[in-house]
């Protein structure tokens, strides 16, 4: 590969990181400071030379490069899909980079020992564990519960890289394989032969399909036959260089009767301009196994006046592929400019189900379109939707679903429930549901509601002492219930205090 | 304690005046009670004193222990040791009233610098007092007030009020719609609540709950306006004789 005529490498300095972490904390977003660390990016802009330098960074075979390509000619006779009901200016594709990584990671750490303590440091920060050990967790509503201590395996990817994955050896020895995308390509290329791509093909859309070319890290996850994966798995994406995409891949295989709970977070620094984040996951089923797939996705939503944040554009798919499979997202959405995403199931096997819950926070100058689609293929399939969208300050949500009953998929169900709260007058919430049912035996039902935040109750908790910004965040913890019910317990705590920060500032 | 000195509230909404010069002094250590017709302006004069938007105050003063009340935000004159029974509990769908009476809580003692109770103590603390209400685990379990009945809905009330340990408690008709033992309970609340330092304004339309909790004064309010006010044998001819003789009594002065 070296002897390919390949870009150099440029470097870069950090941002100052006073300056941004005084600006940073004025603000209500948590993780808005930046790591200074020096970085290799790859030139700005994307073209093939770009995407082989990719493909060779991670040493990729040639069938990986070929593919990569395949997808980046595809990506080029594609138009940006306009179709969500979101504002915002052209992205400039060629006036980003790529590819960054910290100058550290040039030869990967063969374990978190070796990491660059700067980089330990910052995932510390941000409270992800990244030792191999317990998390206490102080557990809310349940007063009186005992701290219980779980485990939880984390891969953690910085910009372009995972610095690291914990527990691997003790998860092989269950017969788990879970580690960075990049590896799993080296390491397991049979598997993801196999799968990558076979949920979201690589021409399935725009984003996907830059995605499919450029995508840098992620994780990827198989549970052998019968083996419910003894901890739960997560992945945290941190985005930190400036003017940088982050493509992240991910690829969950959960072979016939194996169970795994899989969660995903994501922060980013506070920046001035944009940044794109677009990302594919890919989760495949198979017969009597069941997924659980939880996110809580805090990127940097940009200031009030909507400068800056996140472009996120994610495609999530889930492909029950065998009988009685089953799926279950969970997705707290607080973050980001722009979040364009609705993670679907496809309901193949026959008594296959699909389960989305959602809570979708927008505030300020915050937009979101998300929601889902339950394709039914298989005989009695079920799907179950619970959509909480909460709107503040000038935000704009929107519900966008699709409910599909294909004609074989006789005496199947689905139940849709869509709920919007408005929290004061400048703000919108919208709802699009698409229903198709192609056979007679099917039934398909769908329940929406939009309401503003009740003064009774604000006034209720202020007489009781709660401050106005306290008292709003306890009743959309409370209209939120149902979806919060449905994430792993400490998942639920940090979102429920997500649910009070991103609404600080919505009232009054 | 309590101050309200010639008080003129309208809404905000309409030009209609609703409190039209209400004149009221509670000292600590006592219990008024305030009765008078439907629609004379008692839950009024509570909210008022709360805090809840939607009136707007044209004349008047009200002051605890000599802070200015109106010019506070609602949780402010909470943490200040107000306290309002509302005549009708608000339903909070999804919020465990556990949830609630520990944020509340917290946030009172937030605001008057002191430390916050851990979940242990917060947890005992609830319990007994959940006990002496007749409040079971479940309902401290179920979200605030949602499917209560409205003898429920009151206990829970009483029960917030005696985690809160407020200075200047209002109830507002916190007796109607009590079987006689939840009387008996919300009495006993009342009265495990009484000393020197704090002070009660009892809204009600019945002798009954002036029966367990024996008032020091009885005000008469007609037409946004405190026409009388007596010891507790004026609310012993309320009983007897409606309001009719009162009022004209007031009228021909
Ligand atoms: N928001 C409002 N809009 C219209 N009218 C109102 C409003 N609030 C109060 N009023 C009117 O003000 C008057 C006083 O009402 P208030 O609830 O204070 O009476 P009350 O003395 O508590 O009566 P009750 O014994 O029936 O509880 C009533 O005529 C009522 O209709
Ligand atoms: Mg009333």
């Amino acid at each position: 590969m070296a002897a390919l005529d390949m870009p150099e490498l440029e470097v870069r300095e950090g941002v100052d990181r006073e300056t941004i972490e005084t600006v940073a904390s004025m603000g209500s977003y948590k993780y808005g400071w930046d790591t200074e660390i020096e970085m290799d990016y790859a030139p700005k802009g994307v073209s093939e030379d770009i995407v082989r330098l990719i493909s060779q960074r991670n040493e990729e075979p040639e069938w990986m490069t070929e593919w990569r390509l395949a997808a980046f000619r595809r990506w080029q006779t594609m138009a940006e899909p306009r179709w969500a009901m979101l504002n915002y200016p052209e992205i400039d594709y060629q006036d980003q980079y790529y590819y960054a990584r910290p100058k550290s990671m040039a030869v990967k750490p063969k374990s978190l020992d070796e990491v660059d303590p700067k980089l330990l440091a910052t995932y510390e920060k941000l409270g992800i564990p990244l030792r191999e050990q317990a998390i206490l967790a102080g557990i809310e509503g349940a007063v009186g519960t005992p701290a219980e201590g779980r485990r939880v395996a984390v891969d953690a990817v910085f910009d372009s890289v995972s610095v690291g994955t914990t527990f691997q050896a003790e998860l092989a020895r269950a017969g788990v394989i879970f580690c960075s995308i990049s590896e799993a390509i080296r390491n397991h290329p049979e598997l993801v032969r196999k799968y990558l791509g076979s949920v979201v093909p690589q021409s399935d859309n725009y984003f996907a399909t830059l995605n499919s070319a450029v995508f840098s890290d992620g994780s990827f996850v198989y549970i052998p036959p019968g083996v419910r994966c003894p901890m739960e798995l997560s992945t945290y994406f941190r985005i930190n260089a400036e003017n940088t995409g982050q493509f992240e891949r991910t690829l969950i295989i959960a072979d016939k009767g194996s169970y795994v709970s899989y969660l995903e977070g994501c922060t980013a620094p506070k920046r001035d301009v944009a940044q794109l984040h677009a990302a594919v996951v890919e989760i495949v089923v198979l017969e009597d196994a069941e997924v659980k797939y939880s996110t809580v996705q805090n990127w940097y939503p940009g200031d009030e006046q909507g400068r800056g944040g996140i472009y996120n554009f994610v495609t999530k798919r889930a492909d029950c592929r065998e009988a009685r499979a089953k799926v279950m997202w969970t997705q707290v959405e607080t973050g980001s400019a722009i979040t364009w995403k609705y993670p679907s199931c496809i309901l193949r096997g026959d008594e296959s189900q699909g389960e989305f819950y959602s809570i979708a926070i927008t505030n300020n100058a915050q937009q979101a379109d998300t929601g889902t689609k339950m394709i039914h293929l298989g005989k009695n399939t079920r799907s179950r939707i619970v959509s909480k969208g909460i709107s503040a300050g000038r935000a704009q949500n929107t519900y966008r679903g699709l409910v599909t009953m294909h004609p074989r998929a006789t005496n199947s169900r689905n139940y849709t429930q869509c709920d919007s709260l408005l929290i004061g007058d400048k703000c919108g919430a919208h709802t699009v549901p698409y229903i198709e049912v192609k056979n007679t035996s099917s039934r398909v039902e769908h329940e929406a509601t939009t309401s503003k935040v009740d003064e009774d109750q604000l006034f209720y908790c202020r007489a009781r002492g709660m401050d106005e910004e306290e008292a709003v965040a306890l009743v959309v913890n409370g209209f939120c219930r149902d979806v919060l019910q449905a994430l792993p317990m400490e998942f639920a705590m940090e979102a429920q205090s997500l649910v009070a920060i991103s609404l600080e500032g919505s009232v009054g | 304690m309590l101050e309200i000195h010639d008080l003129h509230v309208k809404l905000e909404d309409e030009d209609k005046q609703i409190l039209k010069g209400v004149t009221l002094r509670v000292p600590a250590g006592e219990v008024h009670a305030i009765m008078g017709p439907n629609g004379s302006g008692k839950s009024t004069t509570s909210y008022v004193l709360a805090g809840r938007d939607g009136y707007v105050v044209t004349q008047g003063t009200a002051t605890l222990n000599g802070q200015d009340l109106l010019a506070m935000e609602p949780e402010a004159r909470a943490a200040a040791g107000l306290f309002l029974a509302f005549q009708y509990p608000v339903e909070i769908p999804g919020v465990g009233n556990m949830t609630f009476l520990r944020t509340a809580v917290n946030a009172q003692r937030k605001a008057r610098g002191e430390a916050e109770l851990s979940a242990g103590e917060f947890l005992k603390l609830v319990r007994e007092k959940a006990k002496a209400l007749d409040i079971d685990a479940e309902m401290l379990k179920r979200p605030v007030n949602v499917g209560f009945s409205g003898g429920e809905k009151k206990r829970n009330e009483i029960l917030q009020m005696a985690m809160l340990e407020p200075t200047m408690c209002i109830l507002d008709e916190t007796d109607s719609g009590l079987d006689v033992d939840a009387m008996r309970l919300v009495a006993d609340g009342v009265n495990a609540l009484r000393s020197p330092e704090r002070a009660f304004l009892v809204i009600t339309h019945y002798q009954r709950l002036l029966d367990h909790i024996r008032p020091d004064v009885v005000h008469i309010m007609a037409e946004g306006r405190i026409v009388k006010s007596g010891g507790p044998e004026l609310a012993l001819e309320v009983e007897q004789n409606g309001y009719a003789d009162i009022l004209a009594e007031v009228a021909d002065a």
